[in-house]
């Protein structure tokens, strides 16, 4: 399928809550969706017989400024060869949204990445921790506002 | 909770003993896990209830980094020092994704003599990939052979741009240097040589009993978890799944040489167990000596930095691009902003996402064989932990 009809099929499945559609003029066409409805959509781009999203290629936290965090999803199909990219924006304040790990089990390991280094929080994350910092570290480092501690453990950073 | 199958154990006199699990540390300082990796095993006597991988020991901030550059070329050494051994692999695909922000047409003959690099580095890193895992399972002898050949690679990579693992040879538009003169001659010759050594490798070590008793039938992956788990490279083929980016997802100029798409068949056990993954790397050796001598054969005149930018500005937007590493599908997500440097980088490093689906495979096994399991990843920490 062409990501244009990608997209006809999401709106007509979940039609307001799919936010944004960009398939023109990008290098990666991409569809925006409410966040809270990110693991229902999730499930439907990966169990709809014309989809069939079966890989999840990446998962990304991105923090876009202006009081927003992103988490952008790039899916390929095995099956159809096609691609198409979900983003989700959440307020800084309250970055909650939907884990997808249940549907792609892959997304348990990037979950916790972002989760480590944007402080994105993923509701029915089965074990969401730190993954690449300490479990006690303060802060999450990717986010732009980010300041460099100056001691960890009485340790100065950097050294 | 796994079952065991182990029966309560009595003394003579009738009495029961104690059974309860134990906490096992393996790493992060331990010769088999290819690094600084920690696993932590619940143990049942010898066989292995859970596994909890932990990551993070070579943490170096790769994505801060890359923000913190005054521009996209001063990225491309820090691609190199994710994954050490297969270093090539990942600059091109960073370069990639740079060149297709920008709409980039590079030069055919920087297209052949990348392709050729590629390929070398894939045959180097798997030479490291099966050596160390023959170590892993007690063979020592075809680790120092297969070391004595990659040596030859890294004596190629050395003529053509001085360095022997960190290349930072790939450039936006093109590469650092033309191929030195020679370099074609000797790398014919380096092809030549090398396909008989790979039956040496298969009469040592392959299909030698003591190894294939120790990885066949060993932490089986069926190929749903496999995709599930996102799985990719010589793991996910080594489950019998056909597709490899090279030829499924083309970039480059790979569709047009004549090779096939190894894929693991079962034939020493069960399809995707040790045995498969590890058999499927040695294939793929002789695979990229054939597209290398295709590459060579065709290999035209040019300039080889006539399309590297003065300046590098893409518009903003933001892309996925994904190629096919030693060890699977690197991929890198670059934000632009409009700037010089970029605003974003995520990399989506094979062995990060391999090394997920352990807990899965591992559960059931012995403790002996999470090493064998461990070493069939074939991890390189540097980018798992990036």
């Amino acid at each position: 399928m062409t990501p244009q009809q990608i997209s006809e099929k999401l709106k007509a499945q979940f039609s307001d809550r799919i936010r944004e559609v960009k398939t023109e003029g990008v290098p990666d066409p991409s569809v925006k969706v409410a966040p809270e409805a990110i693991g229902e959509i999730a499930k439907f781009l990966r169990d709809d017989a014309d989809l069939r999203f079966d890989y999840l290629m990446c998962l990304s936290g991105v923090d876009l400024g202006k009081n927003l965090l992103g988490v952008v999803y790039n899916l390929s199909s095995m099956t159809h060869r096609h691609k198409i990219t979900v983003k989700v924006e959440v307020p800084v304040e309250n970055p909650v949204m939907p884990s997808v790990s249940s549907v792609w089990p892959t997304a348990n390991w990037h979950e916790r990445e972002a989760f480590d280094l944007f402080g994105i929080r993923f509701t029915g994350h089965p074990d969401l921790r730190r993954i690449l910092l300490p479990d006690d570290w303060d802060g999450h480092p990717l986010r732009k506002d980010y300041k460099v501690p100056e001691f960890y453990r009485g340790m100065k950073v950097p050294y | 909770m796994f079952e065991t199958d182990i029966p309560k154990f009595k003394t003579s006199t009738g009495r029961s003993l104690r059974n309860e699990e134990m906490i096992i540390n393996m790493g992060p300082q331990h010769p088999s896990t290819h690094g600084v990796l920690r696993l932590e095993l619940v143990v049942d006597g010898e066989i292995v209830i859970e596994v909890i991988p932990h990551i993070g020991y070579l943490h170096r901030c790769f994505e801060k980094h890359c923000e913190a550059m005054t521009n996209y070329q001063q990225v491309i050494p820090y691609c190199d020092r994710m994954d050490y051994v297969a270093a090539m692999n990942m600059e091109y695909s960073y370069v990639l994704g740079v060149e297709r922000l920008l709409g980039i047409q590079v030069p055919e003959r920087v297209e052949h003599i990348r392709v050729i690099m590629l390929e070398l580095q894939r045959i180097a890193s798997h030479l490291i990939a099966l050596g160390t895992y023959g170590l892993d399972v007690g063979a020592f002898t075809p680790f120092l052979f297969m070391f004595r050949d990659r040596e030859r690679i890294l004596d190629l990579f050395e003529t053509t741009c001085g360095a022997r693992l960190l290349y930072n040879y790939i450039w936006v538009g093109g590469v650092s240097h033309d191929l030195p003169p020679g370099f074609i001659d000797k790398a014919k010759a380096f092809c030549k040589y090398f396909r008989p050594k790979i039956k040496e490798y298969n009469d040592l070590l392959s299909f030698n009993d003591i190894f294939i008793k120790r990885t066949a039938n060993v932490g089986v992956l069926p190929a749903d978890v496999a995709i599930a788990y996102g799985s990719s490279g010589p793991m996910l083929r080594g489950s019998g799944v056909n597709w490899d980016l090279r030829r499924d997802d083309p970039y480059s100029i790979y569709n047009r040489f004549q090779w096939e798409v190894e894929v693991g068949k079962g034939e020493m056990g069960t399809v995707g167990d040790c045995w498969d993954r590890y058999m499927v790397r040695m294939r793929e050796m002789e695979q990229s000596a054939n597209i290398i001598e295709q590459a060579l054969e065709q290999m035209p005149e040019g300039d080889v930095q006539a399309a590297v930018p003065k300046r590098i500005r893409p518009n903003t937007g933001d892309l996925y691009v994904r190629t096919e590493s030693a060890r699977g599908e690197i991929g890198f997500y670059i934000v632009s902003d409009g700037s010089a440097s970029p605003y974003r980088v995520k990399a989506r490093s094979p062995s990060f996402v391999n090394l997920s689906v352990l807990p899965e495979i591992c559960r059931g096994a012995m403790i002996a064989d999470v090493v064998a399991i461990a070493g069939s990843t074939d991890i390189v920490l540097g980018e798992v932990d990036r």
